[in-house]
């Protein structure tokens, strides 16, 4: 495709790297945060609530500023963190742990409301036919939830495409490094003639964005069908 | 193998407090809603877990809270049947079917399985999702997974209480073939008097949490002090026989050297049947009535008189055919100056028929007015 230029390129394929791993690392957490918040009862229950929505009602430069003091260089985790090699500020790893986190409450949201949908009936049912608490989690409610597991990794990885504030407070807007799509389209907009690359991206961020709504909500209705049996 | 069951159990507003012996067979929880039967089922399954109390299977003991011993549901193997069928609906019926065996240590029997699916009558169902499936067809998938899982007893919630009758009538068979095919303890909970003196070999009878009388079904059914559900639906069960067929339609019974009549029965001569005698249905007379339409009368001894605190009464007679049961008004029971050891004769309007094996004969459930 001729259309987008090689820096362009690059944002767009960066975009979808660090929106690919935000969603795979964040899936297996919040899978265990909404069944936590859907099934558990313990103290302290409304904290992990509130945790888990908050990315969702800080303002972003917040949770970027946030992430910046406790996984930079010189944070308290970021410091043992790269004493093992691992490194998150101002590369694209820490793209993806900010677009992970401003993501993570829409995952956890679509697991919990799928989880709540799953009869706990089932569950006993297969429990007296045999079926371990582990294998009834996954011959019975991973099944039955799996739908549900999709629409939302669907929904957190437009969410992380999109990711912008938290991003760019985090790790800056280096071109090849953390520039991702809306950075790029930030940057575009900030130089003289940039308009035509900026809008060519902001083509690719609403066909993106759509196609991850409307497969979302494929997946629901399909969710829908598969817990009724039919 | 012999269930044992002691259970206390303590709810809000409620106490629990059962022991009872269920043996091979059908042992019914018979009792209003209300009473405890789903709780002492669920307490069995291991899906509640009571204050205190043992249940056992021989040596094969589920619960101890005596020695500290609780196993989990899945180490039960129970066949739990329930009441809304609850199969997988991700699952084909196939798949359902064989669930319970892809965590037991033993592996598939294909003639059991395929012993079950003829039994059921569910081979064309194989490849269907429950959800296409109609209410008696999934009830009936429900009972071969349960049977599938090789099971040390099953239990069954009201397995027919979400269904109309058409579809009783079509599950009801299959639970007297268990009954009769199976050697494991079956617990069947139920508050309908027709299906417990259809099904149950022992019934116990619950009240508010207490077993108040437990025994052989006819004897639990025929005692007038047991009443589960109100004096309005008891009802006693013979054992008969049938002895031939007549061409008028009528099939006639021996119902301990008396005869009864029906209407016709698809069972060969020699068949035992079951039938039912709701104490509403029977009139009672000092002599031997004459110039009756009625065709079945049994001749017997007053045995006991339980009044209520309404105008009823219920009298249990003593009668070659068995044990049987008569609700009257007070008012006539003293007109008929009835008590205990004056002789009578009951005058049967209604007898309805439970054939003791459908397996032999596929005929329809009679039940008529005579």
């Amino acid at each position: 495709m001729e259309w987008l230029g090689p820096e362009e390129w690059q944002a767009v394929r960066l975009s979808l790297r660090v929106s690919l791993w935000a969603t795979l690392f964040g899936l297996p957490p919040a899978l265990l945060a909404a069944y936590a918040l859907a099934r558990w009862r313990f103290p302290g229950k409304w904290l992990l609530n509130g945790l888990v929505h908050l990315p969702l009602i800080l303002p972003p430069v917040v949770t970027g500023y946030l992430l910046l003091l406790t996984f930079g260089t010189r944070g308290p985790v970021g410091s043992v963190l790269q004493e093992i090699g691992v490194v998150f500020a101002f590369r694209w790893t820490g793209a993806a742990l900010a677009a992970g986190i401003m993501a993570f409450p829409l995952l956890v949201r679509a697991m919990r409301l799928s989880l709540e949908a799953v009869d706990p009936k089932l569950e006993q049912a297969a429990a007296t036919l045999g079926a371990s608490r582990v294998w009834v989690f996954l011959t019975v409610t991973l099944p039955l939830i799996l739908p549900g597991i999709i629409a939302g990794s669907v929904l957190g990885f437009a969410k992380a495409m999109g990711e912008f504030g938290a991003t760019i407070t985090f790790v800056s807007n280096i071109p090849g490094q953390t520039q991702t799509l809306p950075s790029a389209i930030y940057a575009f907009l900030q130089v003289p003639g940039g308009e035509s690359a900026a809008l060519r991206l902001v083509a690719v961020s609403v066909a993106v964005a759509m196609s991850a709504l409307l497969l979302s909500e494929w997946l629901a209705r399909r969710a829908q069908r598969r817990v009724a049996g039919t | 193998m012999t269930l044992s069951v002691t259970i206390q159990h303590r709810f809000a507003g409620f106490d629990l407090d059962a022991r009872f012996e269920a043996p091979a067979g059908i042992t019914a929880l018979f009792g209003r809603s209300g009473s405890g039967k789903t709780t002492i089922v669920n307490a069995v399954a291991g899906l509640l877990r009571p204050n205190a109390g043992r249940v056992a299977a021989e040596d094969h003991v589920l619960f101890d809270t005596a020695r500290g011993v609780w196993l989990p549901p899945h180490r039960r193997r129970v066949g739990y049947i329930f009441q809304e069928g609850r199969l997988f609906p991700h699952l084909s019926v196939r798949q359902n079917l064989r669930y319970g065996t892809w965590f037991s240590a033993q592996r598939p029997r294909p003639a059991e399985e395929k012993r079950v699916i003829e039994m059921l009558g569910i081979g064309a169902l194989l490849e269907r999702r429950p959800g296409a499936l109609s209410g008696g067809e999934k009830q009936r998938v429900a009972i071969g997974r349960a049977l599938l899982s090789a099971p040390r007893m099953i239990l069954a919630d009201e397995p027919l209480a979400a269904l109309d009758e058409a579809r009783k009538s079509e599950i009801l068979p299959y639970f007297e073939r268990l009954r009769d095919e199976a050697s494991i303890p079956i617990l069947f909970v139920s508050h309908s008097a027709a299906e417990v003196a259809r099904l149950a070999t022992t019934v116990v009878a619950l009240e508010a949490g207490r077993v108040t009388r437990q025994g052989p079904a006819a004897e639990v059914l025929a005692d007038p002090a047991v009443t589960p559900l109100g004096a309005r639906a008891a009802g006693a069960v013979l054992s008969c026989r049938v002895t031939r067929h007549h061409d008028d339609g009528l099939t006639e019974l021996d119902a301990g050297g008396t005869p009864l009549f029906i209407p016709r029965l698809g069972a060969a001569p020699g068949t035992p049947v079951r039938v039912r005698i709701a104490a509403h249905d029977v009139i009672l007379s000092r002599q031997r009535p004459e110039g009756l339409s009625a065709l079945n009368i049994i001749s017997g001894r007053v045995q006991e008189i339980r009044s209520g605190d309404g105008p009823g009464t219920l009298v249990s007679l003593e009668t070659p055919a068995g044990r049987l049961l008569a609700r009257i008004t007070r008012r006539s029971a003293e007109a008929l100056v009835l008590a205990p050891g004056v002789a009578c004769h009951a005058v049967m309007k209604t007898v309805a028929v439970a054939p003791e094996d459908i397996g032999g004969l596929g005929g329809p459930t009679g039940q008529g007015l005579l």
